[in-house]
């Protein structure tokens, strides 16, 4: 990590005059197994390195990357940044960020017991998964793909204005893909589990869930057009979140591109919806304790007690809004910083999501959703995804249902949010899951 | 005769000398793989992008680099390096064989062939002759004809984007290939806003050939039509809910075809038994006015290319013919294993990812129905002129796909806009559907297309059609 620190260090000594630099560094070291009947199908060994350098001078920026550490390359990445903010425009607010004092969290998101985990053992854990799958019920009938993956990810950013951030994280994550089959109709099912080093993992989880729900969606039908109360799992609800914490940036707001614009203090959902981003939580997957400009990330409060509390910013929005930062520029090496959520997570409530169920009468238990990039308008607010799951009687989980969509707008979903789930769950994604009850949707079947 | 700046050798110059690559294949091949492949890629790209009225930055990237890959019975190592030095290479074909558990067996010397393969596409101007001025200039004159438009229009997004990528596969079949593949790319992205709230309009361009595309391409009409799909929908009403008829405009339709059954058709989710295609070779599993071609020798489409990322000539493909499924796309491994060629479908995202089975430019063939009397002949459904993207299950058949810009057909006339929105359907019940296709074929937009994390460039393309029953996932009753 030192070594990626004094890297971007020396090319910051590099800036000519009054330009600003900014110099991050990333070096991502990645092992995946996929087994497949018994066998290893593939096992990748990946080292990914890379190098962006922003230059800021007379209100412009220009930017430019390498995928290599090495240092030609890079100073050839500082020319071509150079030049390249010859053609932006001048924006007063361009620039790169002040350190603000705020120190960064103290976590503990790497484990070097992954470092030294042998490679064997992994490869042992990706068979062990698609054995256990497929043992997991008989109607199994193949997998589409079992797999072990982690990443140690190393980070450092170092700028002019004397920002000096590394950070440091190891993952893990197994998934299975179950396929089910039965009376020639096959359905899939997809289960996982993921911590930061192997021994966080639950292998019968994985598969379990997999196999679950690949066969409780044996003999599903295609339900009936009509309206009804939706029950998210946490892996939709994540999602579902993922977008709204999307049009909550500043980014989006000064641009006029967000739903939320002109909305601060509003009651923009339910009552008791209360919304945070906390990459501060070591617990989230993508917790992280600096951002994209190398400062410190913090707890912030989006939407409390259902009413809108702050939009999230970087540096430069944060200059325009005559505010400070949230610690909440995201980015690659590849990129300039952009703005946005990390790890967005819902105040959970008190009831399981059995106990939800069993106060629907009539309603729709939503496992998964498809077409979120396709279907869903964040400018516009407009919502329909397609969808699968079971159908919910008299409070009670009944027939599997696929090929429908649901539809809404993010708007009327955040007020529609009738209940909240216990189960909050952090996932492989920018938000925690946590089951979640939206008053009414419309279901498009036959 | 094209010609090359920024100091870069021409087409010709291999990124790796040959014999640097023998021995990479040689250490690769030394603990008795059956067969070994490095890939080698050396890829720059500019990217300009107007927002909120300024140019806001402009990126540059380069990325080089090998992957290797060694295949010891039905296991793939597979590793990758940024280091293309006989050093750097040497570790990760070491690397990659030892992935693949290579278990002793006897040294084998490969030995390369001469280079081989079709040649690059044709560039008239190469992106890197082209001033960065010049391309920046293109973005305002597409920002002010958006904004002139309509006063409704409140914010615009324009982004100019080239890649200059060249490639080199060799392995221990003695396999020596390389490509130059040059792409460029521009979008407009509008915001209206009315009393009802924003809407969004995008067009978008993108072809295998450099600068000389502007020739023939206006970006003031991309500005306007981009501008035009956000004000129209400005008066737009909710989709509806339900099934009920769905035809798609020329060009946008191709995803469509993409999702119901382009990667069922991909042989590696084939061979695991993931499609509802599974199997299904020579027999019905369309209209009979269905024919489906994957081509990837289109010239100056998105998705076209000289030879794929296995080093094997991209190839016309027809997979659907008269309704009669005739065969599905392969990568060399799938191939292998089945003891046949590839046809040309192995793609990967970059040289640090394996390929795997991928589409190329993907299109329906022409009918002989008239347009305006495929929805003259529709009493009531929707008319659909722009999809977004979509999404697959290829082991169930469900698909999704997005509309961006649709209407109402009522009475055979296409009346008011409707809201952005999904419509589901499944593969094989969707092409038995199709009861009308029309002659007026054309591209659609360019794609990225994803599948396990990669992401690669594809194109499609169709003429007007009928899916007799779709679900369209709206909330109007």
């Amino acid at each position: 990590m030192g070594e990626l620190l004094d890297l971007a260090e020396r090319v910051v000594g590099l800036a000519e005059g009054s330009e600003q630099l900014e110099v991050v560094v990333v070096h991502e070291h990645e092992t995946e197994v996929r087994a497949y009947e018994g066998e290893v199908e593939s096992l990748t060994v990946a080292e990914s390195r890379g190098v962006g350098v922003r230059v800021v001078s007379g209100n412009r920026q220009g930017f430019a990357y390498t995928g290599t550490l090495d240092e030609a390359a890079v100073g050839e990445a500082l020319a071509e940044a150079r030049d390249n903010l010859s053609f932006a425009t001048p924006d007063e607010y361009c620039g790169v960020a002040e350190p603000d004092g705020v120190e960064p969290a103290d976590m503990d998101l790497f484990r070097a017991s992954l470092a030294d985990y042998p490679t064997e053992a992994k490869v042992a854990m990706a068979l062990e998964l698609e054995r256990l799958t497929r043992a997991a019920d008989e109607r199994i009938s193949g997998i589409e793909s079992a797999e072990y993956s982690d990443s140690i990810t190393e980070s450092a950013v170092a700028t002019t204005t004397g920002i000096r951030a590394t950070g440091r994280e190891t993952g893990c994550f197994l998934s299975a893909y179950a396929l089910a089959e039965q009376d020639g109709e096959t359905q899939t099912g997809f289960g996982f589990s993921l911590g930061r080093d192997p021994a966080d993992l639950d292998m019968s989880t994985a598969a379990d869930d997999a196999a679950e729900r690949a066969t409780r969606m044996l003999g599903a039908v295609k339900p009936p057009s009509g309206r009804l109360t939706v029950v998210l799992d946490p892996w939709v609800s994540a999602q579902f979140l993922g977008i709204v914490g999307g049009t909550l940036s500043a980014e989006m707001v000064q641009k006029g591109r967000s739903l939320f614009a002109d909305r601060l203090g509003d009651e923009v959902a339910a009552p008791g919806v209360t919304l945070i981003d906390d990459p501060t939580d070591a617990r989230a997957f993508t917790a992280s304790s600096t951002d994209g400009e190398g400062l410190a990330t913090r707890r912030n409060l989006l939407i409390e007690g259902g009413r809108l509390d702050r939009f999230v910013h970087n540096s430069q929005t944060a200059r325009r809004a005559g505010t400070v930062s949230t610690g909440s520029a995201v980015r690659g090496y590849s990129s300039t910083p952009g703005v946005g959520v990390r790890a967005v997570s819902l105040l959970p409530g008190q009831l399981s999501q059995a106990e939800l169920v069993a106060g629907i009468d009539d309603g729709l238990l939503i496992q998964g959703v498809s077409g979120l990039h396709s279907g869903v308008n964040p400018v516009s607010g407009d919502f329909s995804t397609g969808a699968e799951g079971l159908r919910i009687r008299g409070g009670e989980l009944a027939e599997p249902v696929r090929e429908f969509t649901i539809a809404s707008t993010i708007q009327r979903m955040l007020l529609d949010m009738e209940a909240i789930g216990s189960d909050l769950q952090w996932l492989p994604m920018k938000a925690a899951g946590v089951t979640l009850v939206i008053g009414e949707l419309t279901i498009s079947g036959t | 005769m094209d010609h090359e700046s920024n100091g870069e050798a021409d087409v010709d110059a291999p990124i790796v000398e040959p014999d640097v690559l023998e021995e990479a294949l040689t250490s690769a091949m030394g603990t008795g793989a059956e067969f070994a492949e490095v890939f080698v890629e050396d890829r720059r790209s500019i990217s300009a992008l107007f927002d909120d009225g300024r140019v806001e930055e402009l990126t540059s990237g380069r990325d080089r680099g090998a992957g290797l890959r060694v295949v010891v019975g039905d296991t793939t190592g597979f590793a990758h390096t940024a280091d293309l030095s006989p050093a750097g290479l040497r570790v990760a074909a070491e690397a990659a064989a030892s992935a693949a558990r290579g278990g002793g067996g006897s040294v084998r010397e490969v030995a390369l062939g001469a280079v081989s393969g079709p040649s690059p596409g044709p560039v008239e101007i190469m992106p890197g002759e082209v001033s960065k001025a010049r391309k920046v200039a293109l973005l305002e004159r597409a920002d002010s004809a958006a904004r002139g438009s309509d006063g409704a229009i409140t914010q615009v997004a324009v982004r100019y984007a080239d890649s200059h990528r060249r490639i080199q596969v060799a392995n221990s079949d003695g396999l020596l290939a390389g490509d130059r593949q040059v792409r460029t790319l521009f979008s407009v992205s509008c915001v209206a806003s009315g009393d009802v709230g924003m809407q969004t309009g995008r067009e978008s361009i993108g072809h295998t050939v450099g600068f000389e595309v502007f020739d023939s391409v206006v970006v003031e009409d991309l500005a306007r039509r981009a501008a035009g799909r956000a004000l129209l929908k400005l008066d737009a009403v909710p989709a509806p809910s339900g099934e009920m008829p769905v035809v798609i405009g020329p060009g946008g339709g191709g995803v469509l075809f993409h999702e119901a059954c382009g990667h069922g058709l991909e042989a590696d989710l084939v061979a695991k038994s993931a499609s509802v295609f599974a199997g299904r070779r020579g027999e019905v599993v369309a209209a009979p006015i269905v024919t489906l071609i994957d081509d990837g020798t289109m010239p100056g489409e998105w998705g076209r290319y000289a030879i794929d990322d296995e080093g094997r000539p991209a190839q016309r493909n027809v997979l659907i013919k008269d309704g009669v499924l005739t065969d599905y796309m392969w990568d060399h491994l799938r191939a292998r294993r089945e003891g046949r060629p590839s046809s040309g479908n192995g793609r990967r995202q970059g040289y640090r990812h394996l390929p795997m089975v991928r589409m190329t430019n993907t299109y329906l063939g022409s009918g002989d129905a008239d347009p305006d009397e495929i929805i003259a002949g529709t009493d009531h459904g929707v008319y659909v002129a722009q999809l977004g993207g979509g999404q697959v299950n290829t082991a169930t058949g469900d698909f999704v796909f997005g509309m961006t810009e649709a209407y109402m057909i009522e009475d055979g006339r296409l009346t008011n806009p409707i809201r952005d929105g999904n419509l589901i359907g499944n593969g094989p019940q969707t092409l038995l559907d199709i009861d009308a296709i029309a002659g007026d074929f054309a591209m659609g937009s360019p794609g990225t297309c994803g599948k396990d994390g990669q992401g690669v460039p594809v194109g499609d393309g169709t003429p007007t059609l009928r899916v007799t029953r779709l679900t369209v996932g709206g909330t109007a009753a």
